[in-house]
């Protein structure tokens, strides 16, 4: 596939002209991009392969479509004719929601469809689905699957184009680039930022992805938690690692708690809830010690209580809102950037 | 049968110790005669061997049968048809599926094996049902005519394995362990390290391999019973089977030839530059470059035997979905030599010590009366050109399982003729 053109405002307005009366305004304003910013990119597995500038390209473009949302009809049909399909093997409402609004604000068709164990048992296979998804028009996947690695099994053989929307342990790129808007919208910057990320590591394809994203731009990050919810041995990533949530959060610019499954105390990985609440779970007195204007994440479903508690996941710092609502722009940034020359 | 005369080879016999530039007469299904520029005979077929390796028939100890011949799964004879282009003469089958081989499967075979064009010996099972919870009946299938015992799936019982150690000592058979402790190796799908953890892929620590072959030697060491240990993986574990070497227990080890060249690596970059690639699916898994290392200086000093194929052919739809669904393993009979070529042409193995992997080196494993080359035995040869360099094209494979973590990759070494019993059956490019 040769490069795509940089888009432009023409471009964007040109899509959005053709159906007649009632079109809402097109795109305010046009990404602004490098000429390096999207290489000829057909899917979004990972934030491994992205470089720090198409990162930029999408969080740019991602301001684009932020402008959209602030309308009152928030619609740029810059994807009429563009069929999106969303297919998750795992039971998602967020995610779904937010691929599925994202999706209809930029005037695509979608189509959802939820594959239950039981499909699989009947035989269908992943790879049998998707092509059959692929003759029925999909231009874009949407995949949520609970292997890592599906969606690279889906784009190697069907001729579509793959947004990965959390794979396993393994990755969820969107995630990562929502979580990096957010930051950056509040803060300005990613570069020379100290990102702290609490919890589960090892089962968490959040963190993954988040980690790919935080380097590459420039943050320093590290990873806290008890031994057992870390990847043992050598890591792929130039991390620092801590056990000790307390020290880990002294000058910390961003903390991103994550979700704590209650299967790890059964599988023997914790002794206890409770344990865990005392040493890992972020307090307000925790937070004290982050810099004073540390931002509050979580990538959601939280457990108040646990992981985090209520007053610093609805107080001053958290951000938790803004990712949900951030997750929706850049989502459709990345429909956009893969969409536009799809139809 | 018509005489076969060998002409020109540098005749390799690790067992013997021969190694020389000579002619190979084979006759009456054994060979006749080794000596320099020997006499043409009439009716003769004459293969010219100039340049090139006459070694035994490679033996293997460590092959997989289909799970079925319906459809597009391995047949008996495509299994063969790879052995001999792989330049087999010898292979030992485990049962395809998990119950193993038990005294049915093993007679069954062997009337089959009769017609194919290399021999085929039966492993038989080790607990009745594959279960892992009884002894099967060992003294019937030794009686049947098994080389060894072992179950497909690891064993969760140090109890079973005790007694399964002792009672094998009458039988004159060992015991093979598929030795890894299966609560720690349980969903694991890749080596625990740096490649897994970026893949999101559940780990296997090489220390279920190492607690496996610790338990398996500490109970060969109890029952003076036979001990093999299936391929290999981890360093860890190379080092217990040197010390218990060391210290007289009686254990064998042998490693597939994927692990002595193939890393972790491969699975975050498969043949196509993917990551996730099924092929890549190995069981044990891939390691590091370091347990890749520790198991070639092993196989160098003699501390592993063999090494084996660990041919596991699966059909196409278990290897074209999810990296967690695909069934491990495969198509490997028709690239083990030219692993150990690579690696004798990189200088990291020395020939007679590749050559002596796949021939003597499993024949004393099982003590079967193979890999050897001297006037008087069994014609069982392979002839192959060490330096020939081929590019790995499964869609060429003689095996109906295509899946190889080698695929598009150039290797040297190539088979060009295999003779069982005197007969040529295999003969590609002489």
């Amino acid at each position: 596939m040769s490069t795509p053109a940089t888009p432009t405002l023409t471009d964007l307005e040109h899509t959005a002209q053709p159906a007649g009366q009632g079109v809402p305004a097109p795109l305010p304003v046009a990404p602004p991009a490098p000429e390096s910013g999207w290489p000829g990119r057909q899917h979004v597995l990972d934030l491994d392969d992205f470089s720090a500038a198409e990162i930029e390209y999408v969080l740019a473009t991602a301001d684009a479509m932020k402008e959209v949302l602030r309308r009152p009809i928030k619609h740029a049909p810059a994807l009429r004719g563009v069929t999106v399909v969303t297919l998750f093997y795992e039971v998602s409402t967020r995610t779904r929601v937010s691929f599925e609004l994202a999706a209809k604000h930029l005037g695509a068709d979608v189509v959802n469809i939820t594959a239950t164990a039981s499909s699989v048992m009947k035989g269908e296979s992943l790879l049998d689905t998707a092509h059959t998804l692929r003759a029925l028009g999909a231009d874009i996947l949407v995949m949520r699957h609970s292997e890592a690695g599906a969606p690279y099994l889906v784009a190697e053989h069907v001729a579509c184009r793959v947004i990965n929307a959390g794979d396993g342990w393994h990755a969820h790129p969107t995630q990562a680039l929502l979580d990096l808007y957010t930051v950056r919208e509040r803060l300005g910057r990613i570069a020379g930022l100290r990102v702290v990320i609490v919890g589960d590591i090892l089962h968490s394809r959040v963190a993954r992805s988040a980690i790919w994203g935080f380097l590459r731009l420039g943050a320093a990050v590290t990873l806290c938690g008890p031994p057992t919810l870390l990847p043992a041995g050598a890591l792929p990533w130039p991390v620092e690692v801590s056990y000790d949530l307390d020290r880990a959060l002294a000058g910390a610019d961003v903390v991103m708690a994550l979700r704590l499954q209650r299967e790890r105390q059964r599988a023997g990985l914790l002794p206890s809830l409770a344990e865990y609440v005392r040493r890992y779970g972020l307090t307000r007195e925790r937070l004290a010690r982050a810099c004073p204007d540390a931002l509050v994440m979580h990538p959601g479903p939280m457990n108040e209580g646990v992981e985090i508690m209520p007053e610093v996941a609805y107080g001053a710092q958290s951000v938790i809102a803004d990712q949900v609502t951030n997750g929706v722009a850049v989502r459709m940034a990345l429909l956009y950037l893969l969409g536009r020359h799809a139809a | 049968m018509r005489p076969v005369r060998i002409v020109g080879g540098r005749v390799l016999d690790p067992a013997t110790g021969l190694d020389a530039v000579a002619d190979v007469r084979v006759r009456g299904g054994r060979v006749a005669a080794i000596a320099p520029a020997l006499e043409p005979l009439a009716d003769e077929e004459v293969l010219d061997a100039r340049g090139c390796i006459v070694a035994p028939g490679f033996v293997d100890l460590h092959c997989h049968l289909g799970d079925g011949e319906e459809g597009d799964g391995e047949t008996l004879a495509s299994l063969a048809a790879a052995a001999a282009a792989g330049g087999f003469t010898t292979v030992c089958c485990l049962g395809g599926v998990a119950p193993g081989l038990d005294r049915g499967a093993v007679l069954a075979l062997r009337v089959r094996a009769a017609d194919l064009p290399v021999r085929l010996l039966p492993i038989g099972r080790l607990t009745r049902g594959g279960d892992g919870a009884e002894l099967a009946e060992l003294g019937e299938l030794a009686e049947a005519g098994v080389v060894a015992f072992a179950d497909a799936r690891p064993l969760r019982s140090s109890r079973l394995l005790r007694h399964a150690l002792a009672y094998s000592t009458m039988l004159g058979r060992p015991v093979v362990d598929h030795a890894v402790d299966p609560e720690l190796a349980e969903g694991g799908l890749a080596h625990e390290g740096a490649v897994a953890t970026h893949l999101g892929l559940p780990g296997i620590p090489a220390a279920a391999e190492e607690i496996g072959v610790g338990r398996a030697i500490a109970l060969a060491r109890l029952t003076g019973g036979r001990l093999h240990l299936a391929h290999l993986s981890a360093a860890e574990a190379v080092e217990l089977v040197r010390a218990a070497r060391a210290a007289g227990v009686r254990v064998t080890a042998e490693v597939a030839a994927h692990h002595l060249l193939l890393t972790e690596e491969v699975v975050a970059r498969g043949p196509g530059g993917h990551p996730y690639d099924p092929s890549t699916k190995l069981d044990p898994p891939l390691r590091t470059a370091a347990d890749a290392a520790a198991l070639r200086a092993a196989l160098a000093e003699g501390v592993i035997d063999a090494v084996v194929s660990d041919h596991r052919p699966q059909r196409p739809a278990a290897k074209a979905c999810e990296y967690a669904y695909a069934a491990p393993g495969a198509s490997a009979l028709e690239t083990t030599l030219a692993v150990l070529m690579e690696l004798v042409a990189t200088g990291a193995l020395s020939l007679t010590a590749a050559v002596r992997a796949l021939t003597s080196g499993p024949a004393s494993v099982f003590g079967l009366p193979a890999g050897r080359l001297a006037v008087g035995e069994l014609a069982d040869l392979v002839i192959f050109d060490p330096d020939a360099r081929w590019t790995v094209d499964p869609s060429r494979f003689r095996s109906r399982a295509q899946s190889t973590p080698l695929a598009g990759r150039t290797l040297h070494g190539r088979v060009l003729a295999t003779l069982v019993g005197g007969a040529i059956v295999h003969r590609e490019g002489i």
